[in-house]
Order: C-alpha cells, then structure tokens, then sequence
C-alpha cells in the first residue's frame, strides 16, 4: 500500500477550501496520545507512503510523508547507513511527516543532531492548495527562507507535509556502551564531561540509578574512550531502541508523564530521581508527575510539556499568543484549514 | 534624501558619535564584500546597545524608513548594500563577549563579535566555535545567523544553523524576540530555525548564544594530487559513499592551484590538474584509521600522489593555499566573480564540464575552488570591468553555471546568499506559489516591508519580466537532464 497518493490529498485540501471545512491530518495515529486532537475530517497520509529516491553516496534519502521510520531505516540499514537523527519510531508505526510535525529526537540528539538538523528539504501543501517545495537534497542551501526548519514541531498547522528528505549517515563501525551504577549528583557531574571531552559519544541516558553512555567509531577510537569514562558493564544495543522508541520499561507507566527541556549542563533539580529518564547530557527529562505543578524551578527558556495521561491540558497547542505566530499561520494557511484547534 | 525629523529623534536616543551623516565618512559603507552593487545610505547609525536598536527600529517604523542591518559587511551578495532612502544600521559597535559557560559548553555574545573571536575567548579552555567561513576573522556572527554561514568545516559540523542555540532578535516594529537559549528545544513554532539565512529580511540579531565543542584531539590533512578534474570529483563521492565524514574535503582546479602557489608558496603541485584537500579529526587511533582509507580511496580513484601533513605547521600550510585562494585568483585579472552554486556530489564532475564548456562559449577564463564534500562550487570567473562589455559577459557566464546547478538538482546559493545579487536567479529556482509564500512569511514579521527591502526575495514582476530571457517558452532550461 505505499505510492504516490498526492493527487488525491492535494484534491482534499482544496476540497475543504471551497467548503471551508477543517482537516485533521493523520499518518499512522502513533502519537495520537499526545492530544490536543485537531477539529476537522480525518486527512489521512497512510498510503501515500515510499522511498522516492535514495543514493547512498549522497548520504540523502527522500520519502513520502506516510513512509514508517522503521521501513526508512530497514532500507538504510541494508547500506549499513542511518539517518542523521534519531526521532522515536513508537511501535514502528511512525512516519517520517509524524516526526517532523513533533519534532522528537532520541537519545543521540545531543551529538548527532535533531530530525530539525537532518532535514534538508519539504514538499508540502499549503493552505492556499499549492503544492510547493522548499529546500532540497543538497548539503547546502540558503536560497529563500528556511521554510523547511519551520515545519518541524509545528505539528502539521502550517501545511500538509507530502514529502522530505533528510540527511543520511555511514552506521557507526563499532559501538559500545559503557555504564555506571552512580547517584544523580554523580551522573550529573559525569555528564557534564560528556559535552566536554572529545569522545565519539552517540548517546547518554541516565535511568534506574545507572548512567548509559554509548560511543559509537572505530573500535580503538571506542575502546579509548570506554576506558577513560570508567566503564563497569557492558549493555546490548537493544537497550538504546528501547530508549529511542519509548519501549524501555520506565515509560510503561500510567501516571502523567512529563517531558522537561532543560539547559544544556543543567543540574538535576529533583529528589526523585527515580521517576525520571535523562536524556541528552542531562537537557531531556521524562518525569512522572501527577501535580501539573512541576516540582523543578526552571531557568530561561527551560520548559515541561504534558506528555502522556496528562489529563485536561491544552499547553501542547501552539500557542498564538504572539503576534507573530499568528500573522505566520495566516501566512500559510489564512482559513486555518490544518490542523485546527491546535493552534489556539 | 535626509530626513530631518528622523534624524532628531535618533539624536535624542545615540550619541553623537553613532550617527553619520557626513558623505565623506558614510562612504566605507557604500558597499559589502561584493563591490559591484553600490549605494550611498542618507545616515548611518551604529548603535550601542539593544535599547538603541529597538529606537532605530521604532523610529524608523514610525516614518517608513527602509532599514538595512549590517554587520562587518563582508558578505559576498550584496546582502548589506545600503538603500538611498534608508538608514544602514551597522551593529560592529555591539562586539561585547556576554558570557562563557563552561558547564554548559555556550557563548552568549553581542552580534558585532567576530566569528573567530568567538573561538579565541574559549580556547583556553580547550573549546571552539565550529562553522569557519573563510572571512572568519573580520565577520560577525550576527552576519553568520543572517547568512547561515557555513566555512571549510561544515560538512562534519554543520552551519550556523546547527551551532546557535538561541538568539535575541528585534523587530521593525519594536518588540524582542526570544528564540531558544541555552535548551535544545522550545516550544512552538521554530522561529530560531526561520531566522537562520534569512538575510535581515526578518529582524535585528542582537544576541547569540552557540554552541561550543572540545577541540579535537588529533587531526591529519590529506593532500591528493590528480591529472584529471573528473578523477578527483570522483574521489570525492567515494570516500564519502564509504563512510568517511572528513572535517573539510576541498577541491581546486588547475587555475587555482597555481594562482595559489605563485602567491602564497604552499607547495602544491603546480602541473596537477586537481588537488583535493582532506582534512580528518578526531581521535589518533580514529584519524589514523581514517586517513589510511582516505589514500587508498584516493590512489585507487587515480590519484599520482598523496601527501599527508601530521603536525600543525604542515596542516597549516596545504591549507594556506586553499584559504588564500580566492585573492590569489584576483591577481590573475582585474576583477573576478564569484559564484555559489551547491549540487548533488554526484554531479559535480557535469557541473565541471559544463563549466568548462561554458568558459569557452563566453571567452573568460574560470577558476574553481570549492567545498567539494558539501557539492557547493565556486567557480570564479575572470574578466575586466574596464573593458567593454566584460562585466555582462561575466554575469551571464555567472548565471549560465547558476541555471545548471538548479536544473542537476541543485541550488543557486550554498552559503553566501541571494541578497541583491543573486534575485534573478531565484526566479529560476522557485515558482510564482513558494516566491508568493516567501512575500506572507516576510509580511508577518514585517508588514511595510522596511526591513533590507528589495534583497532575497525578487518581487513577481521582475520574474516576469525575465520570463522570457531565462525561462524559454515557459521550460525549464536543460529539460534533457533528470531532475533530483
């Protein structure tokens, strides 16, 4: 079921134009937990799916909207390649227009870089019914605006995503993860040197009182580093999909989850510890809090979102609070076509 | 073209010092680093403080002057030429290092620092700013964010784009903006994202916050010499098929490589028809690894010779002729022009080609340097502005390579931006619907468009107009070549 089924999602948009009815834009329903559910009839992307061209010595891949994440990096892996950011793929039922939409990235963010970061060029549908492509599949482009950038995380209202192509990596030729049963204060201070020593490091996740730091390179270049990071244990790569995709056991949980953007070097602020998942050197928390009240005292820019079974919560909208958010909305989609009730 | 009234209210919020009026002394900022687009501003203010830009700003709003942001004008698009009727705010007086956070591994700086002052403050700690354009000693990094500078290094560590984390901007009609920190994200649309490359189309940057990284342990520059231009592109696509991320991979022609040697004695080969330069960093057991493949890539895709430089001072100088090429290039004739095309690496060897063929076609010789790793080229074609006719003959050439890099699937700027130079071309490279969205996406930042007017974005008449020279009978040039 995967083709060009841009035709008929063009047809739709312009369809509720004319009838200046809402569409609310879906792909494979994997985060459909993150709420606020948009007004409007379901615009569905599942479909219009596929690898529309890939060459692995450009280091580029481009794929239509509905693509899974997991089939992307299945056609990758056979290259041994990878993409240059690591989005969740939830299930393996992500699509590659869902992770720009939120924006997500795992656990190597820090080091390699965000979808934001790997993404090269869009093709989208605005909400005037033209379909228009921005950016490309070149490294290096400052023509125009940077209209794709501005497409992640803003959760579909600018636009219906029908394709993208996002910077690609050689896999790593050997890794390692090394780990340590240490307190938060200690974790802490290690990840800090993280950011500050020069190790081929791919990812660092601190959950159930042990620090995971995984090194990704040439093997001596790893094992050079392992033995300077004071390595206790040896963990298998699965334990790194299980962070990516929330598939590790700490998100099992049924109480609200939080995820808290901190400043990068910033110091654990909470005593439990142990209801939390940190993430990128210390800047992504996943906490588990029932009172909307964050018990962390938060510096410029540092911010909570509601992630899971936060009950009534309307902060993940866009807000349009600024004028400037509003005025860009209209600029894209003047009948607030996409997505609406997301941006409120 | 003075405008009195203007004039008084910005005397009342800078001292005297900031505001120039005298012709003699707004002469240096007639232009930016391209110095064929020239213009004279009424005023040039040099704020010195944020609360004086935001009165700049208002001001001008209030009167609907046009304002057109500066920073060490060495932009290479006009970017930065100044509008008759407008006022030049240039931000070099705002050059104050804010803070170094060693924690956090972040810089937060004025717009007017320059980029490599950035890297000087935090070495001692054994830090560094990553994007390097090769004007980094004289440009500001509020340059950088308006241009999404890129440099030598970008292909392992990304452009501005990927090392700011937040920056203070101020809008035409007065108002902060925010945008990141010292977070990896915020909530949002990414307007941080939006204001990188867009060419003071947008607002003033009045502070940067970026990222800074460990310098590298060991670092190693390959040195391959070829007798054949397609050879040595080739190379180029293999070593990166294969897995290796250099830290910069150069390329220069014939022409380059020997304007470069006579000038600046680098030791390069003097009858090759192409040198790649590669440099690789990293740790020792890494760089070591790396830089065996990288020659035997290199041998294999028919390199005569490759030479490799360990210690620094050997690094420095493969690199003192590639860095000093473009003035080594500008003694070969009285004036050059510069392009900055980008393409799939795959296409680089037609590119060359068609470069090639074309300089014959236009009579004027060409030399390319480029970015090889990133696919951004730039050929620079030689004339004299002096002789008749040359000087369209070297734009046309300019707009010829332009038209080819979009129809292989590439882009007519990779890092210096549209400005004024490039608006023409832009018409090529987007329909009427995207050049429309361009137009609302300034609009909602600045409604009367006050802000760097006329650059960036071609408005649809001039398009159309040209409809008929570029665009032949409503095709796309070269409609025989795959597009992707």
């Amino acid at each position: 079921m995967t083709g060009d089924d841009s035709e008929r999602l063009m047809a739709h948009v312009r369809s509720a134009m004319d009838s200046d009815r809402a569409v609310s834009i879906e792909g494979e329903a994997s985060k459909a937990f993150l709420g606020p559910r948009a007004d409007g009839e379901l615009l569905s992307t599942r479909g219009h799916a596929g690898i529309i061209e890939y060459r692995p010595d450009e280091l580029v891949v481009t794929a239509r909207a509905g693509t899974l994440l997991s089939e992307l990096d299945a056609v990758l892996g056979a290259e041994n390649q990878m993409l240059a950011c690591d989005p969740p793929r939830f299930g393996g039922k992500g699509t590659l227009g869902g992770a720009i939409a939120v924006g997500f990235s795992g656990p190597a963010r820090p080091w390699q870089g965000s979808v934001r970061d790997g993404l090269l060029g869009v093709e989208l549908v605005n909400g005037y019914g033209e379909r228009m492509q921005f950016g490309g599949q070149v490294m290096k482009n400052v023509a125009g605006y940077d209209v794709s950038r501005l497409m992640v995380g803003a959760r579909g209202t600018l636009g219906l995503i029908l394709s993208a192509s996002l910077k690609v990596l050689p896999r790593p030729e050997y890794t390692r993860t090394v780990v340590a049963a240490v307190d938060h204060v200690e974790a802490r201070r290690r990840s800090l040197n993280l950011l500050h020593k020069p190790f081929p490091i791919s990812g660092s996740c601190y959950v159930d009182n042990r620090l995971y730091v995984r090194l990704s390179g040439n093997e001596a270049a790893v094992e050079d580093a392992s033995e300077a990071l004071g390595a206790d244990v040896e963990v298998e790569e699965s334990f790194w999909d299980q962070v990516r995709d929330h598939e590790h056991p700490f998100f099992q949980g049924n109480r609200p989850l939080w995820r808290i953007s901190l400043a990068r070097g910033s110091r654990p602020r909470s005593e439990s510890s142990q209801e939390q998942l940190v993430e990128w050197a210390g800047a992504q928390v996943w906490a588990y809090m029932d009172d909307a009240q964050s018990p962390i005292e938060f510096g410029e820019g540092e911010h909570a979102t509601p992630f899971r079974n936060v009950a009534g919560d309307s902060s993940k909208s866009i807000s349009t609070a600024d004028k400037y958010v509003r005025r860009l909305k209209a600029a894209f989609d003047p009948q607030d076509i996409f997505n609406r009730g997301m941006v409120v | 073209m003075s405008n009195p009234r203007v004039l008084e209210l910005f005397r009342t919020h800078l001292p005297p010092q900031s505001i120039i009026t005298d012709q003699a002394a707004v002469r240096p900022f007639e232009t930016d680093g391209i110095t064929a687009f020239r213009e004279r501003p009424w005023v040039v203010v040099l704020p010195e403080n944020v609360e004086q830009v935001r009165s700049v700003l208002q001001i001008s709003h209030d009167h609907d002057v046009p304002v057109v942001t500066r920073g060490a004008g060495t932009g290479l698009s006009g970017g930065a030429r100044p509008i008759r009727d407008g006022v030049l705010l240039t931000m070099s007086k705002m050059r104050k290092v804010i803070e170094v956070d060693l924690e956090a591994c972040t810089a937060t700086v004025e717009p007017g620092v320059t980029n490599l002052a950035i890297s000087d403050a935090v070495r001692e700690h054994g830090l560094y700013y990553a994007p390097d354009p090769s004007s980094q000693i004289a440009c500001s990094i509020g340059g950088n964010v308006a241009e999404n500078s890129g440099g030598v290094h970008c292909l392992k560590y990304g452009l501005t784009v990927h090392n700011v984390l937040g920056i203070r901007v101020q809008t035409i009609e007065g108002e902060e903006l925010v945008l990141g920190g010292k977070t990896y994200d915020s909530p949002g649309y990414d307007l941080l994202a939006l204001m990188m490359g867009s060419e003071g189309m947008l607002g003033v940057v009045t502070q940067v916050t970026v990222k800074l990284l460990p310098e590298p342990p060991d670092k190693r520059v390959l040195l391959g010499v070829y007798d054949d231009l397609p050879k040595a592109g080739d190379s180029v696509s293999a070593i990166i098929g294969d897995g290796v991320i250099p830290a910069g991979l150069e390329m220069m022609d014939a022409l380059a490589i020997r304007a470069a040697e006579e000038y600046v004695h680098a030791g390069y080969p003097i009858d090759a028809a192409a040198i790649l330069l590669c440099e690789l960093d990293g740790s020792a057991s890494q760089v070591e690894a790396d830089a065996d493949r990288v020659s035997d890539i290199m041998k294999a895709k028919g390199a005569i010779n490759v030479r490799t430089a360990t210690t620094e001072e050997e690094c420095e100088l493969f690199w003192k002729g590639r860095k000093a090429a473009f003035p080594a290039v500008g003694r070969l004739a009285p004036d050059y022009y510069c392009m900055d095309g980008s393409v799939p690496r795959h296409a680089i060897g037609r590119v060359l080609s068609e470069i090639t063929r074309l300089s014959t076609v236009y009579q004027l010789p060409v030399a390319n340097v480029f970015h090889a790793g990133d696919g951004n080229l730039h050929p620079l074609v030689l004339y004299d502005a002096n002789k008749e006719g040359e000087l369209q003959r070297a734009e046309a050439f300019g707009g010829k390579i332009l038209e080819y890099c979009v129809a292989v699937g590439g882009t007519i700027t990779g890092e210096h931006g549209v400005g004024v130079e490039k608006l023409d071309q832009m018409c090529l490279q987007f329909s009427e619907a995207e050049l429309n969205q361009f137009h609302r996406l300034k609009a909602a930042f600045d409604p009367g468009a006050l802000m760097n007017p006329g650059k960036a974005v071609p408005a649809l008449a001039r398009c159309s107009e040209l409809g008929g020279m570029h665009v032949h009978e409503g095709k796309v040039p070269h409609p025989e070549l795959e597009r992707f």
